[in-house]
C-alpha cells in the first residue's frame, strides 16, 4: 500500500525547521521526500496548510493492564493515544501485578503487537512491588523491552535506596523516571496548598513536598551519573531546580503535562474530582514557570500522565476520589491552544516535545522524518477545533477536566508504519 | 424577601439578605423554645432525617429538638448502624432516603464538599451540619444570632477567633458571616494550626494571642483536639494552654463587655478556663438554646415557610 501526503508543511524537530514537501510512503517506509511527487498508484492524503510530523509519543500513560481492564486496557488505551496523533505511548507499570518482572514487561509486549493500536513501550518499576524496598531485576526488565524504570505513582522515599537504584539502572544504560513527592509533605493531602484548600477545607500539598525530592534527585544522578527524568513536575520551585542542574551539566531532563501547563487549582472549586491529580494543579504562577520552562527548554518533554478513572470511582466525596485524568485524547489541542497559538512554543519546538526529546530520553528510534525511515507519522491541522465531549472520548473512563473545552489545533491523521490508525477525526482500527 | 434556595451548604454563598432572614426567622423561633408548650404544627407531615456520619451529640440533639418543636416527622440515621457500613455510598443512600419520601436531610461528614455532593442527588433540602474542615454553617449563624442578640449589631464588632483554625469548619463559617455582616475578624493560633492563605477569606491573622485580643468585643474559642498533639502539630497540653487558653487576665485585653462563645465540648482548663466558661460574660449555654432556634427558622425556610406567617 502507498500514500502519498501532499501539500503539507513537514516539520523537523531535531533541526527545527519546517519545510514544504511531499512524502511516498510506501511498504511502511518512507520512500521520498520531495516538492510535487507524482505517484499513480498511491492513496493521495491531502496535507494542504496542515503539519505533518514524526509520530508523536506520550512517554507517560497508565493503560491499567493488566488488573485494572474496567478503567482502561491495552486496546481501549491505544486507540485514545491513535485518536490523540500518537503514534507511540511508554506505559508505567503502575498495574497489578505491577510490571516488575520480565513476565508482566512480556505480557503488555504482547498483547499490545496483537490488540494495539499503535506501539507500546513498557517501563519496568524501580523496585519490586513499587514498594521502595528491593531493586527489581533490571537487565531482565530491559531485554524483555523495558525502555526505563519508574515506580510513577510513588516516590522512592528512601535516599539510600534511590541511591542505589540510580547505580544500578546508570549501569544498564536506563533512565530513571522519577515521581517526585515527598509523602511527609504531601501527607493526605488532595490538592494544591493555598487559599482555595483552605477555603475549602481540603488538606493541601505544598509545592516544597515535590521540591525536596526533585533537589533530592538531581543530587543523586549529579553523584551517580544515572539519566534522571522528572516525571510531571509542576512548580515553580521544581522548574527552578531543573534549570539550574542543568546549567551544570546533571544528565537531567523533566515532562510537563498539559493540565499543568493549561489549569490552576481553582479548577477544583465546586468539589470536581476531575480536576483531582497528583501533583496537583498549582497557581498560576506556577503555571507561568512552568510554560517559561518549556519555551526556554528546561523542560524537556510534554506528556500526558493519562489517568483513567472508572465514573464511580470518582464519583464520591472529593477526598475519597482517587487521584488522576486522562489526556492522550486532549493533549495536542491543549499544546495548540495554550503553547503554540499564544507565542509560547514555535510548532518544530512543541513538535520536539512531543515526539523526538522523549525518543531521545528512552534510547527510541525514530523522531524525525527521513527518507528510508518507518513511516510513523502524524499530521495535526493547526485550524481545525473540537469541543470535548466525553460521549466521544476513546478512553474507556470519561475523568477529564476540559470537558466543552474548545481545542484548536487537532491531529488529523495518526499513521503507524506506513498505515493509517486514525483519518479526518475517525479510527480506522 | 423569599427564600429561595433548595439548600444550605454553607455561608460562602450566602448574601447579608439571607443570612438576615435566617437570623430574623430565628427571633419569634426562639420565643416558642421558651414555651411551656414547645410545639407548633408549621411542620406537620414534613420529614426531616439526620444522617450522621460522625459522632455529635449536641448538633444532632439540637437538630432533633428543632424539627420536633415544629412537629416534623424525624428519624437519625448514624453512619456505622446504616447501610454506609455495608458499603453504600453517599449518593446511594441519599437517593434511597429521597425515594422514602424525606423532605429534609441534615448532613454530617467527615470529607469536605459532602453537602454539596449530595445536594446535587438528592431533590430534598440538604441542611449542612458540618463537612470535614470546610464549613458549619448553623454554628456560625447560632453564634451570630447570639453576638447580634446581645450586642445589637454586628457591623464594627472586632472578633477574635482563637486555636485550631487550620481544622475548624467552624472557624471558616464564622469568617464568612462575620465579615459578610461587616465585622473585623481576627483568628489567632499556632502557626502549625493556621491553614496557609486564609486572610485572603478576610480574617487578620496572628499568632500572638495578647495582639489579637486587643480591643475586641467578642472571643470565639475553639475546642482544641487532643489528637493534633499526637500528629505532632503542638509540643503539649500545657504549652498550648500557656500561649492560647483564653484566661481571666487575658480577657483584660479586651473590651470590659466582651463576649465569650465556644462551639462546645470543651476542654475546660486547656483552651478555657472554668472561670472564663462559667463567667459573667459567657454565652455558651444561651449558644445552645440559640442553635436551636436557628435551626428551626432553617427548617422552616427550607421546607417553603417563607410562604406562610412566621408562627407565634
Amino acid at each position: 500500500m502507498q500514500y502519498l501526503i501532499k501539500n503539507g508543511l513537514v516539520v523537523d524537530p531535531v533541526n527545527e525547521t519546517m519545510s514544504e514537501l511531499d512524502i511516498l510512503v510506501k511498504d511502511g517506509v518512507i520512500a521520498e521526500m520531495a516538492q510535487n511527487i507524482q505517484a499513480e498508484e498511491a492513496i493521495i492524503i491531502d496535507a494542504k496548510d496542515c503539519y505533518v510530523c514524526p509520530g508523536l509519543l506520550d512517554m507517560h500513560v497508565h493503560l491499567r493492564e493488566p488488573g485494572y481492564e474496567y478503567k482502561e486496557d491495552i486496546e481501549s488505551g491505544t486507540r485514545a493515544a491513535a485518536m490523540g496523533g500518537f503514534t507511540a505511548v511508554a506505559c508505567m507499570p503502575n498495574t497489578n501485578p505491577v510490571a516488575d518482572t520480565a513476565a508482566v514487561i512480556n505480557h503488555i509486549i504482547e498483547r499490545s503487537a496483537r490488540l494495539g493500536a499503535v506501539r507500546v513501550y513498557p517501563i519496568g518499576a524501580l523496585t519490586k512491588g513499587s514498594l521502595g524496598k528491593e531493586l527489581t531485576e533490571m537487565a531482565d526488565l530491559k531485554a524483555a523491552g523495558a525502555v526505563a524504570l519508574s515506580d510513577d505513582g510513588q516516590p522512592v522515599m528512601d535516599a539510600g535506596m534511590m541511591y542505589r537504584v540510580m547505580q544500578y539502572a546508570g549501569m544498564l544504560g536506563l533512565t530513571v523516571v522519577s515521581h517526585c513527592e515527598d509523602l511527609s509533605l504531601a501527607a493526605g493531602g488532595s490538592m494544591n496548598e493555598g487559599a482555595v484548600a483552605t477555603m475549602l477545607g481540603l488538606k493541601g500539598i505544598p509545592n516544597v513536598a515535590e521540591e525536596v525530592m526533585v533537589a533530592r534527585d538531581i543530587l543523586l544522578a549529579e553523584s551517580t551519573g544515572c539519566a534522571l527524568h522528572l516525571a510531571h513536575i509542576s512548580t515553580a520551585g521544581s522548574v527552578r531546580l531543573v534549570r539550574q542542574a542543568k546549567a551544570r551539566g546533571v544528565r537531567v531532563t523533566a515532562e510537563a503535562t498539559p493540565h499543568h501547563f493549561s489549569l490552576t487549582e481553582e479548577a477544583v472549586l465546586g468539589y470536581n474530582t476531575n480536576a483531582k491529580v497528583n501533583p496537583p494543579l498549582r497557581r498560576q504562577e506556577d503555571v507561568a514557570a512552568v510554560q517559561e520552562g518549556l519555551r526556554d527548554g528546561t523542560i524537556d518533554v510534554i506528556a500526558t500522565d493519562h489517568a483513567p478513572h472508572a465514573y464511580h470511582e470518582k464519583d464520591v466525596e472529593f477526598p475519597y476520589a482517587p487521584n488522576g485524568l486522562i489526556g492522550l485524547e486532549t493533549a495536542v489541542g491543549l499544546v495548540f491552544s495554550q503553547l503554540v497559538q499564544p507565542g509560547i512554543l514555535t510548532v518544530p519546538k512543541a513538535i520536539a516535545k512531543l515526539c523526538s526529546n522523549p525518543r531521545k530520553i528512552l534510547n527510541l528510534p525514530g523522531g524525525q522524518l527521513i527518507p528510508g525511515g518507518v513511516a510513523d507519522i502524524t499530521i495535526i491541522d493547526p485550524e481545525l477545533s473540537e469541543v470535548v465531549d466525553p460521549a466521544k472520548l476513546q478512553s474507556k473512563s470519561k475523568n477529564t477536566p476540559f470537558v466543552r473545552w474548545k481545542l484548536t489545533g487537532l491531529p488529523t491523521l495518526t499513521m503507524v508504519a506506513g498505515q493509517p490508525v486514525m483519518q479526518a477525526r475517525r479510527l480506522l482500527k | 424577601m423569599y427564600w429561595q434556595r433548595k439548600d444550605l451548604l454553607g455561608l460562602k454563598d450566602l448574601t447579608v439578605e439571607e443570612i438576615n432572614l435566617i437570623l430574623d426567622t430565628a427571633v419569634p423561633m426562639k420565643e416558642i423554645i421558651g414555651r411551656k408548650i414547645k410545639k407548633t404544627p408549621t411542620l406537620r407531615g414534613r420529614s426531616v432525617v439526620t444522617l450522621f456520619y460522625e459522632n455529635s451529640t449536641r448538633t444532632r440533639s439540637s437538630f432533633d429538638l428543632a424539627a420536633k418543636y415544629l412537629s416534623a416527622d424525624t428519624i437519625g440515621l448514624a453512619a456505622a448502624s446504616s447501610s454506609v457500613a455495608k458499603g453504600e455510598s453517599l449518593r446511594d443512600t441519599g437517593l434511597t432516603l429521597n425515594a422514602m419520601g424525606v423532605d429534609v436531610v441534615v448532613l454530617r461528614h467527615p470529607a469536605s464538599g459532602a453537602a454539596e455532593y449530595l445536594a446535587r442527588y438528592v431533590p430534598a433540602a440538604v441542611i449542612n451540619a458540618g463537612d470535614g474542615t470546610h464549613e458549619h454553617p448553623t454554628q456560625a449563624l447560632l453564634d451570630l444570632f447570639t453576638i447580634r442578640e446581645k450586642k445589637g449589631s454586628i457591623t464594627g464588632l472586632k472578633v477574635c477567633i482563637v486555636g485550631d483554625i487550620m481544622h475548624s469548619r467552624v472557624a471558616r463559617s464564622n469568617i464568612w458571616g462575620l465579615t459578610k455582616l461587616g465585622a473585623e475578624v481576627r483568628v489567632v493560633g499556632p502557626a502549625t494550626l493556621m491553614p496557609p492563605d486564609i486572610e485572603q477569606m478576610g480574617a487578620k491573622v496572628y499568632t500572638d494571642l495578647a495582639q489579637a485580643l486587643e480591643g475586641v468585643d467578642v472571643v470565639n474559642v475553639l475546642r482544641i483536639q487532643l489528637e493534633r498533639q499526637q500528629q505532632g502539630l503542638f509540643p503539649s497540653l500545657r504549652e498550648y494552654s500557656r500561649l492560647y487558653g483564653i484566661n481571666q487576665a487575658r480577657l483584660e485585653l479586651t473590651k470590659p463587655d466582651a463576649l465569650i462563645l465556644h462551639p462546645g465540648p470543651m476542654n475546660r482548663g486547656v483552651e478555657i478556663d472554668p472561670q472564663v466558661a462559667y463567667g459573667s460574660r459567657s454565652v455558651i449555654n444561651e449558644q445552645v438554646t440559640n442553635g436551636v432556634a436557628v435551626r428551626m427558622a432553617l427548617l422552616y425556610l427550607l421546607t417553603g415557610g417563607e410562604y406562610n406567617a412566621i408562627p407565634h
